[in-house]
């Protein structure tokens, strides 16, 4: 294991050479647990949004391989690892490769600040929140990416929605945020988390630990700020009412129309994890993270995970839940919600907000 | 939520908008996109040749004939006039019973036949029925063009009830073969009307159930509304009809206004686009039409089947049809609007010629003077509410 | 309306109406569901389902009306004159079969399923059934082949035609030749027992 340690730590030029050789390892092992939960947590959410869909359909959905079709995602994941994989000839094959794993890395990259729990948590970093929001920048470039080796025009069409919806809704994300550290008084996800605990009451979302005072003025601002979080989240994952990136009326599959095989999957896997991502953020902010809704009742490191994870799937599902009924935004509607509803909202709010922390 | 206004045409034309920070202009190129024929919501085989400019639609070029099947050649080839009732049930295959009552109709007034009244009751229960299962189609696929998917299938599972009472009635679920010159194939099977009655109460509270999920939504409205709107006038210049005329704002119903069959006999109206959520003649309203035909078909079949006579239903069909030398249009208010068959009859027992004129491929022919300067997701929301089915457009 | 007052309504709009959607589709999750396990569960037809035609050779008389009545030309039949000597039996509505049929196919992958085969039919022997599930990896399984006869009874019976046909010619031919002004309009007696084969 050492070995394979240094032979890694070789291949990085300038910090290698600073770092022992279990670095790599300690690094390694940390960075694994939100991986396995990925891959997991996919599939729980492949089976849910497929069952999820189908009953607000009045259908079943899947009910073949195992008990009601349980093992289904795990089927869909074979069939799609067997698939061949296609690159178009006239693809720029090297960015067409390279594009879906930048979007994925982007989308992990920004699992490491999240706090699963008090005692787990990828990389304790003082400037969680805003790493996370720079992080999952990342993903545009691989969108655009993706759509420009695609020699699509479709595709194309679909990367320039894209990289637009994305850039534009960091803004209104990262002013939903700054409300909540405000509050809080830390950008360390952890320490936000830690903050809301002891209970419901306790939550960002609830005006927090402050007075009640102040809790009870905050409400408002702090329920339009999560709101407006989660939706901007959404339009960040490109999930109907906002996937214009790859509105498959319009623009065939967008982005993603050339991919296939485990290239499409990790798309896919790319997409589910952000909407975990989405939600995460959403609940360590603003609904206390992995801390108990009953004060002490329930909590501590193992029930953390728990309560976490939880609270996540609860978004992940309202996420499927509006998917299957809402219709789409239009392009210019898209960037109208962004800019002239939510950017100035989370404005007042955040004005407000400091205004009632002052008091 | 969104202000959505009509881009204004010189913004689509106007040359070096892009300016780089020394003040140069840059140039800008258009982009042809080639929509179709395998394209998710050109409902068929549509292929739309579209010059975009960035987002904006600058122009389209519908081009058509992938599922062209020499319907009008098929019919003078036929040995009877019987034959070409299932070439005809193809051409519009979500609405086969308009269709083939069309053709009957024409053929029958070319040979002077006069149906029994149970027959003519029978025949506008089947194509209203037709008619809500065709425009639940439209209504629905209308939703998925606008990324509402779970209305579709809401709409799917009403329409296979529809299918079910046909399938009872005459065997076929979507190519029916059921209206024939002078008579119907059979007659209806025993407890056909208690179903359709109960059709009929199960149907009214999804269309409330619809209107709320996707009609009513203010995503939906701002997708729709003021998005592709046809003046009335040009809306009569390209000849439109049924709920695209309609939509516009023009009274205009063949049930109505030339009444064949036995339509003068109920109580229903005409639906009228009143621009209620823009401008008339928009989207929403060729939308809005749709949904509220359902409802007047549902008050027309219910008044049907409580006055529906009893007869032989083969009574008048003729032992061999045989028109004498002529010709004659005949025309019929199809869910899509005004079907007409043109036959000419040289005596003998096959037409000589059978000319279509199917309301799909008129109203699409207005879809490049109102798709212009819209947006690429508009385009795809006034295609889907040309409502046009291409096995009609191309025959 | 002011616009200021538009803009907040449009927003309150698109809230409110999104929650309606939302509480319509989520009672919908605890409705059942319309569909049925296709495989498992099959629907039962109606009893005038068309779907697979089937043709009951033994009540076939060769008329060839069904053939004539397709409006896509699907079905293919070719027939025999049966000789006064053999005796083909009658159908089961009573009719008299006069003709052999060597060859019934219907090529179904052809068939519009309109059913207007099925009426003329003097004997009823060609229905649509309710079988829907036939579909095949080769094309030409879908040709399907009604006719009971060998191919040595074709024989036969094409051998017995043309013998009655050559010795119906050679009594015209004798006949013609050896007038008889007795009795010229009247047709030769058919003969009691059949002709040696």
């Amino acid at each position: 294991m050492e070995e394979v340690g240094k032979t890694i730590l070789k291949l990085i030029p300038l910090v290698g050479d600073q770092l022992s050789e279990y670095a790599v390892l300690v690094f390694l092992i940390g960075a694994a647990p939100p991986l396995i939960f990925i891959l997991l947590y996919a599939l729980v959410t492949l089976y849910t949004e497929m069952k999820v869909s189908a009953h607000i359909q009045d259908r079943v959905a899947y009910m073949y391989t195992g008990y009601h079709g349980i093992l289904q995602p795990v089927a869909d994941i074979l069939k799609l690892i067997q698939k061949e994989d296609t690159v178009p000839d006239s693809a720029d094959k090297f960015l067409f490769r390279l594009a879906p794993y930048l979007v994925f890395i982007g989308t992990y990259a920004g699992f490491a600040v999240i706090p699963f729990s008090s005692a787990y948590m990828g990389s304790n970093i003082d400037l969680g929140a805003f790493y996370l929001i720079a992080a999952s920048s990342i993903v545009v470039i691989g969108l655009l990416m993706s759509g420009w080796a695609s020699n699509n025009k479709w595709s194309l069409l679909g990367a320039m929605r894209a990289a637009a919806q994305l850039v534009s809704y960091e803004i209104p994300t990262a002013l939903a945020v700054l409300v909540a550290v405000m509050i809080t008084g830390s950008l360390n996800l952890n320490e936000v988390s830690k903050f809301q605990d002891g209970g419901i009451q306790n939550w960002v979302v609830l005006g927090g630990p402050l007075p009640i005072l102040q809790k009870i003025l905050l409400i408002p601002f702090t329920l339009v700020t999560f709101f407006i979080l989660f939706l901007a989240g959404m339009a960040e994952v490109n999930r109907t009412p906002f996937d214009l990136a790859e509105a498959e009326s319009e623009l065939v599959q967008g982005f993603n129309t050339e991919y296939s095989g485990m290239k499409f999957a990790i798309f896919y896997l790319a997409e589910y994890a952000n909407m975990f991502l989405v939600s995460a953020v959403a609940v360590s902010l603003f609904l206390g993270g992995w801390s108990s809704p009953f004060g002490s009742f329930m909590s501590g490191p193992v029930w953390g995970v728990f309560w976490f994870i939880m609270k996540g799937m609860f978004f992940v599902f309202v996420q499927i839940w509006m998917r299957w009924t809402l219709p789409r935004l239009r392009v210019d509607q898209l960037m109208y919600t962004s800019w002239k509803v939510m950017t100035p909202f989370l404005f007042v709010c955040i004005f407000a907000v400091g205004l009632i922390l002052v008091l | 939520m969104i202000d959505s206004k009509v881009l204004p045409t010189d913004y689509v034309t106007q040359p070096g908008r892009f300016r780089t920070s020394t003040g140069k202009t840059l140039k800008t190129d258009e982009m042809i996109i080639n929509m179709g024929p395998q394209h998710p919501s050109t409902h068929g085989v549509l292929r739309l040749e579209i010059v975009v400019d960035g987002e904006i639609v600058v122009d389209v070029i519908p081009h058509i004939g992938y599922l062209h099947r020499c319907f009008e050649k098929h019919a003078e080839y036929m040995t009877n006039y019987q034959q070409v009732i299932p070439y005809a049930d193809r051409m519009d295959y979500l609405a086969s019973m308009n269709n083939d009552w069309a053709y009957a109709l024409a053929v029958e007034r070319l040979m002077k036949i006069e149906v029994p009244p149970r027959v003519e009751y029978i025949r506008v229960i089947m194509a209203e029925l037709n008619r809500i299962a065709s425009h639940l189609i439209a209504v629905g696929t209308f939703g998925i063009d606008m990324g509402a998917f779970t209305p579709f299938l809401w709409c799917f599972r009403d329409r296979e009830r529809i299918l079910d009472l046909f399938e009872m009635t005459c065997g076929a679920r979507l190519l029916y073969n059921y209206i024939w010159v002078g008579g119907l194939s059979h007659d209806l099977p025993a407890k056909f009307v208690e179903k359709a009655k109960d059709f009929c109460q199960y149907f009214k509270p999804n269309i409330v159930e619809l209107n709320s999920l996707l009609t009513y939504n203010e995503i939906f409205i701002k997708r729709t509304a003021n998005v592709g709107v046809l003046p009335k006038d040009v809306a009569v210049n390209y000849a439109c009809s049924g709920p695209m005329l309609r939509g516009s704002g023009i009274s205009w119903d063949l049930r109505r206004a030339d009444p064949y069959g036995v339509y003068d006999k109920f109580d229903w109206e005409v639906q009228i686009g009143e621009g209620e959520m823009g401008q008339v003649g928009d989207v929403w309203d060729r939308y809005i039409v749709k949904v509220r035909e359902m409802e007047q078909s549902v008050k027309i079949i219910e008044q049907a089947l409580a006055a529906i006579p009893e007869g032989n239903v083969q009574s008048a069909i003729p032992k061999r049809i045989r028109p004498e030398h002529g010709e004659i249009y005949v025309r019929t208010e199809s869910p899509r609007g005004e079907l007409g068959f043109y036959i000419i009859s040289d005596g003998s027992t096959s037409p000589y010629r059978v000319k279509a004129r199917s309301p799909a491929f008129v109203n699409l022919s207005v879809l490049p003077e109102i798709a212009q300067g819209c947006m690429i997701a508009d385009l795809v929301a006034i295609v889907g509410s040309t409502d046009i089915v291409l096995g009609e457009v191309d025959r | 309306m002011t616009e200021i007052q538009i803009y907040f309504n449009n927003i309150w709009l698109a809230v409110y109406t999104a929650m309606v959607g939302m509480r319509l589709t989520f009672l919908h999750l605890f409705t059942p569901a319309v569909t049925i396990q296709y495989p498992d569960v099959k629907l039962k037809l109606p009893e005038r389902a068309r779907n697979r035609l089937y043709v009951n050779i033994d009540d076939c008389i060769g008329c060839d009306q069904c053939s004539m009545a397709c409006p896509v030309n699907c079905i293919t039949i070719d027939t025999i004159k049966g000789t006064p000597d053999q005796d083909l039996g009658t159908t089961s509505t009573g009719n008299k079969k006069r003709l052999h049929v060597p060859v019934f196919d219907i090529d179904i992958a052809k068939c519009c399923y309109c059913g207007l085969c099925v009426y003329p039919c003097p004997t009823e022997c060609i229905v649509m059934t309710d079988v829907y599930e036939f579909s095949e990896f080769d094309r030409k399984n879908l040709i399907y082949n009604y006719s009971s006869m060998t191919q040595a009874e074709v024989v036969t019976a094409k051998d017995k035609l043309r013998k009655y046909d050559e010795e119906q010619a050679a009594k015209k031919a004798a006949a013609a030749a050896a007038p008889k002004p007795a009795a010229p309009l009247v047709a030769p007696p058919k003969p009691e027992s059949p002709p040696p084969a």
